[in-house]
């Protein structure tokens, strides 16, 4: 039988033995990209079908769309997609990949497509009657399928069980579920190659082995495949990567694999490969000899990436005058500004022109660009700084020139609330803000209501941004609407930063004041947001923004009423019982106080998990993967870089100090409390009031308290608790150098790289007690692991869910004297000072794990407050965000 | 009946490999001719419903037998070997537009068996009932408000449900052939096809399908926007009796798309035009001879194996055409 593919969309897709590789696009794939997934989940779906679109121009033969995704309901974000699709005839015209693992999915699909579709995939992993039914129906919808080389016994992983599924689920399909043929495409597994792993030096040959054999015994069927999985340890090493993908795919096409997934921008030509780079590939896929790994691996750190980038790097400069400001606007490119500036001003009448034109012009670009979520945050803050640049550089011509005042867009008031100190977010905002003509009057961070307020008034600004990143700074910014409400101010006032949220914002600021109260989720939504509330539609957004705050907070009720808490009574009879002995307590090594400073600053770098840092960028994805992000991940890899660089520079000239102090302490505890002892277990020199859980537990789930992790102090094991204090050291006054300098790029990215440092320090440190001093665990852990938390023991953080008691801190601080020891001090707001430090217990029983703490009652309030011998009625405030 | 219902059907295979097989014509354009009211629609059974019944042609098949065995009959002399039964709007889908959901089983069933009794009067050769099934007046893959092309006005579980009532009652009614016609997205027609699926399966019979898709204009596309050779493999997962196109267009602005069909469809093809293009007062006025040798260019090239007329055609054009095509070998084909 001859094999022909033969599918449609609104156009045939017929593909013979003489046709070419049939090409499936893949980035309409929820698991495979980040950014397109935020684009379902936030339904943005005119800007997902352009990422289907943009496949489609770039060649793809069939669309992959997937949406198997936890966060998602797969199954409505696939009819949604799919219908809209049908509605683009220029997408439309080829046809879909239903690719899910889901059947629900795959069946609700199947009834969007009129043409001939494919589905991914079925397999035999849960036995021969499913699989026949499954093909059954795949057949009666009209689609071809993609078989899966898995069985009941589990994926294939040499020749010997691809030949064997295949061939079993050949004649199943073919005899038993009536299955054209033509309408069966094997998925033999691509694995990755050059792991270093024994068992893996045959996963190409195999592959390639496996694949000429379905071709020559299995007529009619095609081979199909994901091409970059075989290059995955060469993650980062694109030129690598590029020409293993080309070489593969020559030689997969020559043992009969007829169409697959391959990301275009990712493939080298054959042709251009370097020959003994190409020959050492090959080594590799036919495992030629045993060190072909290395060699490759060797050969690999020499190939230069980009090459071709640096020759053409300069030849923009050759552009003529508008496209040069452009083009250094979209690159953000500083070094030739002033002189391109300088050039144009005897070009133009009056120096403010050269504003509105060529450097708005290129502006409007960066902007749509951004928000058709081809640039990325950093990128555009990056823009700005050239910007900036220039405007300071015009500044004196323009003062000279007298009329000269420009046009703003708005005027927008910034400020990070009372008693918090983070701000890297806020910049982030207000550089965005600044970069699409707002004018911006940032009064840093610890700004108390009524200087905000007295501001906003006396500037005459239009709107009100408030940012916080701390869990008290949630109740403050209550305080400044509040006092916004007091002044009769009627601008808007918009909420942002990490622990504010929609419902937060809806329930808790909104009802404070009479104007509108928006959140803003990310920066790239400030522009949006203020552009709608300054301009002629203002007043349909407004009423949008309240109706949809309503039912978030009618949502609200109803739903903390569902989650009920227990009495605090109740919550305690349920507590964790953990055994202590000898195996779970650990004496250790040392008892006491120490200090001192990181030595070598390159030590902390493997410590660092970069996953928050390219969050602040409002990049998304887990680290390491976002760096091969399809959308993302370029943008991704140059931010890592940027980042590396100013470590580096940060190292040599000093920026950082990175010092830590930590005391390991002799503790029992009694209830939800934990005393702390000195050395001799004479004295108790500090009670550790603890919260519990007072949620509603399932049978068997106890409502935990941290306590429940320590030894009661009558059960006669004597036990340890530890505390710690890291910093990274004060950066704002360098940070303040780059702005003098316009340089918010590089003051937001140090600032971010110190948070990061600091994080790492927390977990270097907590490594060197586990080992050194508390000496409990002997191993190394590799930093995905430790990310990942898979070691023995916990060190849960004040203002953290386990432990929401800011109050908390005070207590490490005076047990550590940590601000003598370290100068990092604690405000108003107990916000810890400078803002890149990190503080918290440490907990060693291997059963101690982290939890949350949501909601508590009044009961558990009164009895910590007489605890700890305070006034409810001011120490309230500690609790707001969590007393129902 | 059983036994003469099988062979019809073995046979037919056989037959469209001998000669061409003639389609009978316009059903609307003949019941035109009679000028009936409003209280021929609603005859005795419906007199209590609201609305205008006038205008629900598939309605007469249980108000108004007679006309439509006539109709029948008239095909049959003109020398149909396969009529239509009146059954193009036939689904509760369609008929909710007249609140008629609940008649539908009968105006199947008796539609069916009017067609029937109509077809056994002829002992000279067999002669078949195809079932027709029209497309519904609802797209799945098209939205019907510009403003939200997301939006469905019908699913394909809609009509794959729909469907299968149609398909049960034409069957019980003992057609011979289910004929899926004026296809104008494809997506209603895998509908109908997966609902026959279905029902064969119920029942452990199975008719032969002929499918007739309709290219809405110039542009050579369905309304949902396919290529006839998108349209052929979309379909491509049930063995049909045949594919072909019928209505929009007539026989000269066709025959491309026809040929498409023609040239890869591993079955027969068929081909119902229209007498042309409707005139300004939406009136067909290509006549029989006219149309006849048009449709000469299909016989001469070899396009069809089955042919028959639509919108504007009566049993004239159809005695037209089923004389000519004596003349003409019908197409060859390879499964």
């Amino acid at each position: 039988m001859e094999r022909i593919l033969r599918l449609s969309g609104l156009e045939p897709l017929v593909a013979t033995r003489e046709s070419n590789f049939v090409n499936v696009g893949e980035r309409t794939n929820v698991t495979g990209s980040k950014a397109f997934l935020r684009l379902v989940r936030e339904e943005r779906f005119d800007e997902a079908l352009a990422v289907a679109r943009e496949q489609v121009e770039g060649g793809a033969q069939i669309l992959d769309v997937n949406m198997d995704e936890a966060m998602i309901d797969g199954k409505t974000a696939m009819v949604t997609f799919l219908n809209l699709i049908a509605a683009e005839p220029e997408i439309a015209r080829i046809p879909i990949m239903i690719d899910s693992s889901k059947w629900e999915i795959i069946e609700a699909g199947l009834q969007c497509l009129q043409g001939k579709g494919v589905v991914n995939s079925i397999s035999l992993k849960e036995g021969e009657a499913l699989f026949i039914h499954q093909a059954k129906h795949i057949k009666s919808m009209g689609a071809a399928m993609v078989v899966m080389a898995f069985d009941e016994l589990g994926q294939a992983d040499t020749y010997e069980r691809r030949i064997e599924i295949c061939s079993r689920s050949y004649h199943l399909l073919v005899e038993k579920a009536g299955v054209h043929p033509n309408d069966i495409i094997f998925d033999p597994n691509i694995f990755p190659v050059a792991t270093g792993m024994e068992e893996h030096a045959l996963n190409a040959l195999d592959f390639f082995r496996a694949t000429a054999w379905i071709t020559q015994n299995l007529p009619g069927c095609h081979v199909s495949g994901g091409v970059s999985n075989v290059s995955f340890s060469f993650r980062g090493n694109n030129a690598v990567r590029e020409a293993m993908h080309a070489v593969f795919l020559y030689h997969a096409i020559q043992h009969g694999m007829n169409m697959g997934i391959v990301n275009p921008t990712m493939l080298a030509v054959y042709t251009d490969i370097d020959p003994i780079l190409l020959t050492y590939i090959e080594d590799v896929f036919f495992n030629r000899y045993p060190e072909a790994t290395e060699r490759l691996l060797e050969f690999a750190d020499t190939v230069q990436q980009g090459a071709k980038e640096v020759a053409s790097a300069e030849q923009w400069r050759g552009f003529d005058i508008n496209h040069r400001i452009e083009h250094a606007l979209v690159k953000g490119i500083d070094k030739h500004i002033e002189e391109d500036i300088a050039e144009c001003l005897p070009l133009f009448e009056k120096p403010l022109q050269i504003i509105e034109g060529p450097l708005m012009a290129g502006m409007n670009v960066v902007g749509d660009l951004f928000g058709e979520g081809k640039m990325f945050l950093p990128q555009v803050v990056k823009s700005a700084r050239v910007m900036k640049k220039a405007v300071a550089f015009l500044q004196p011509y323009i003062e000279a020139d007298m009329d000269g005042q420009v046009q703003k867009a708005g005027k927008i008031l910034m400020a990070t609330v009372k008693g918090d100190v983070h701000d890297i977010g806020k910049n982030i905002v207000g550089v965005v803000l600044a970069c699409n003509n707002y004018e911006i009057v940032d009064m840093g961070v610890m700004v108390p209501g009524n200087e905000i307020v007295a501001r906003a008034m006396e500037e005459g600004c239009d709107i009100i941004g408030l940012s916080g990143l701390i869990t008290p700074s949630l109740d403050e910014m209550v305080a400044v609407a509040a006092a916004m409400e007091e002044k009769k101010l009627s601008i808007p006032l918009l909420i942002g930063g990490a622990t504010t949220s929609k419902v937060h914002t809806a329930v808790k600021i909104a009802p404070s004041y009479s104007g509108s109260v928006v959140y803003v989720p990310d920066a790239s939504r400030a522009v949006t947001v203020a552009e709608r509330l300054l301009g002629k539609e203002s007043e349909p957004f407004e009423k949008e923004v309240r109706t949809e705050y309503e039912k978030v907070r009618l949502h609200h009720e109803q739903h903390s009423a569902s989650k009920r808490l227990i009495t605090i009574d109740l919550a305690r009879a349920n507590r964790l019982h953990l055994t202590f002995n000898e195996e779970t307590v650990t004496q250790p090594k040392k008892v006491g106080v120490f200090s001192g400073n990181v030595e070598d600053l390159r030590d902390l770098i493997p410590y660092i998990d970069w996953s928050p840092f390219f969050r602040s960028w409002d990049l998304h994805g887990r680290y390491p993967n976002i760096l091969e992000d399809e959308i993302v991940g370029a943008e991704a890899k140059k931010l890592l870089e940027e980042a590396m660089i100013c470590l580096e520079e940060g190292r040599q000239k000093g920026w950082f100090t990175p010092r830590y102090c930590f005391g390991i302490f002799p503790a029992q505890s009694e209830g939800d409390d934990i005393y702390i002892y000195d050395e001799g277990r004479n004295k108790i020199i500090h009670r550790n009031i603890g919260l519990r859980q007072q949620t509603e537990k399932v049978q068997g789930q106890p409502n935990l308290c941290l306590s429940d992790f320590i030894a009661p102090i009558d059960g006669g094991v004597n036990d340890f608790l530890g505390c710690f204090v890291v910093t990274a050291g004060d950066v704002t006054s360098i940070c303040r150098e780059f702005e003098a300098q316009h340089d918010d790029f590089q003051s937001i990215l140090l600032k971010a790289v110190a948070d990061r440092l600091a994080e790492a320090m927390a977990e270097w440190l907590h490594e060197k007690v586990r080992q050194e001093f508390w000496a409990y665990e002997q191993e190394s852990l590799l930093n995905e692991d430790l990310i990942a938390e898979k070691y023995r023991g916990i060190r849960p953080a004040p203002g953290y869910p386990a432990c929401p008691d800011h109050f908390e801190k005070l207590g490490i601080f005076n047990l550590l004297n940590a601000t003598d020891r370290l100068g990092v001090s604690l405000t108003e707001s107990l916000a810890m000072e400078p803002a890149s430090s990190v503080s918290g217990w440490y907990f060693a029983h291997p059963e101690a794990k982290y939890f949350g703490i949501t909601g508590i009652l009044p009961d558990q309030f009164q009895s910590v407050c007489s605890r700890r011998g305070v006034d409810p009625s001011v120490h309230k405030k500690w609790f707001s965000s969590i007393l129902k | 009946m059983r036994l003469f219902f099988r062979y019809c059907r073995m046979d037919i295979v056989t037959l469209l490999k001998e000669r061409i097989l003639i389609l009978d014509g316009a059903m609307g354009t003949m019941i035109q001719r009679y000028t009936l009211e409003e209280e021929d629609f609603r005859g005795s059974v419906f007199q209590d419903r609201k609305g205008s019944l006038k205008g629900n042609n598939d309605l007469l098949n249980l108000t108004r037998p007679d006309i439509i065995f006539d109709i029948h009959k008239a095909y049959l002399e003109a020398g149909a070997d396969i009529i239509e039964t009146n059954t193009f709007s036939g689904t509760t889908i369609a008929q909710a537009d007249y609140q008629l959901e609940d008649a539908v089983y009968q105006i199947n069933l008796v539609g069916a068996q009017i067609a029937k009794k109509a077809a056994l009067s002829f002992s000279d050769r067999p002669r078949f009932v195809a079932g027709s099934i029209g497309p519904t007046n609802r797209t799945a893959s098209i939205s019907p408000d510009v403003n939200n092309p997301g939006y469905r006005a019908v699913t394909f579980s809609d009509l794959s449900i729909a469907y299968a009532e149609q398909i049960r009652a034409l069957m019980d009614g003992e057609v011979d052939i289910l004929l899926i016609e004026t296809v104008f997205d494809t997506l209603n027609a895998k509908a109908a096809l997966y609902a026959a699926e279905q029902v064969f399966n119920e029942r452990a019979i199975t008719l032969p399908i002929m499918v007739s898709g309709t290219i809405t204009d110039l542009s050579g596309r369905t309304l949902s926007g396919q290529t006839p050779e998108a349209f052929l493999i979309s379909l491509e997962h049930i063995p049909l009796l045949s594919i072909g196109l019928n209505c929009a267009l007539g026989s000269e602005l066709m025959e491309p798309y026809l040929k498409t069909l023609s040239d890869r469809a591993p079955y027969a093809v068929s081909a119902h035009p229209n007498a042309g293009l409707p005139n300004a007062f939406g009136q067909y006025d290509e006549t029989a001879d006219l149309m006849r040798d048009k449709i000469k260019s299909f016989f001469e090239k070899g396009l069809v194996n089955i042919v028959g007329g639509c919108c504007g055609t009566t049993p004239e054009h159809i005695k037209a055409i089923a004389t000519l095509a004596q003349q003409y070998k019908p197409r060859t084909w390879t499964p």
